[in-house]
């Protein structure tokens, strides 16, 4: 079901043929977990976009994010990434590589028990901008750094 | 079903420093077999940390994590003995859930 679902949804694509297999009935419902995936988000091919998805539109530059992650990435399948913000009470950052096919990789939302801090390993296509996205008091927060991509890795 | 992740939570002063990884494809849907058809999606969606039963971290993820992800976070007000426990779930509905007690820096 799951498999033939999906390669329904490649081969129609978009988020227009999803809405109206979704309207159809087709897609299965009853997943509970699903209803908070920022799908909009997810599913969005544009920066500007993903940005409307987080409702980030009015995000102003910070230097209180650090972005740790390679000048130069060899293998695109594998970049390290880790964000720091040092903004008072950050309550969620995103990780957006802004050429990928996707966007937006990943939103950590942080509750009161962990740090402004995260890290994870994502793949990229081709040399483009990082940007972590940080909401922190309700406000949002951008910083960005250009990682090259040697062997891009989305293939 | 989904092999068991390996999780490490080591004491940082009251921080504790925490490291997840999984196993898990985290296919794209844009890759192609031997035989030329495409591998269909599948990744993890969402993973939750919590301390001692309180959710710290709540991921939300796309297909372009890495395979095998990785996820470092630090937990602030942590002791050791702490319990720390992930969950991710794919989008198959596949599911795994891990814990760990938080160890002293050595």
């Amino acid at each position: 079901m799951n498999i033939s679902r999906r390669t329904f949804l490649k081969l129609t694509g978009g988020a227009g043929a999803f809405a109206a297999a979704f309207a159809a009935g087709l897609v299965a419902s009853g997943q509970a977990w699903a209803a908070t995936w920022n799908k909009a988000g997810f599913e969005s091919k544009a920066l500007v976009d993903v940005m409307r998805s987080l409702g980030a539109t009015e995000a102003v530059e910070s230097k209180d994010i650090i972005i740790t992650a390679p000048d130069i990435a060899e293998n695109g399948a594998v970049v390290p990434v880790a964000i720091t913000s040092k903004l008072p009470n950050t309550q969620q950052i995103s990780i957006v590589a802004e050429k990928n096919p996707f966007p937006l990789a990943a939103t950590f939302d942080i509750s009161g028990g962990s740090e402004g801090y995260v890290s994870a390993r994502i793949k990229m296509g081709q040399t483009s901008d990082v940007w972590a996205v940080v909401k922190a008091d309700g406000k949002y927060f951008t910083a960005r750094k250009e990682v090259k991509v040697t062997v891009g890795g989305c293939g | 079903m989904a092999e068991p992740m390996k999780i490490r939570a080591t004491l940082q002063g009251d921080v504790a420093d925490v490291r997840i990884l999984m196993l898990h494809p985290m296919e794209t849907g844009q890759r192609k077999d031997a035989k030329g058809e495409i591998v269909p999606l599948h990744f993890i969606q969402s993973v939750v940390v919590t301390h001692n039963g309180k959710t710290v971290l709540d991921t939300q993820w796309s297909q372009a994590v890495s395979r095998n992800p990785f996820l470092g976070l630090r937990v602030k007000g942590a002791k050791a003995g702490d319990k720390i426990g992930v969950t991710w779930v794919d989008n198959k509905g596949d599911k795994r859930t891990d814990e760990v007690t938080v160890t002293p820096a050595s």
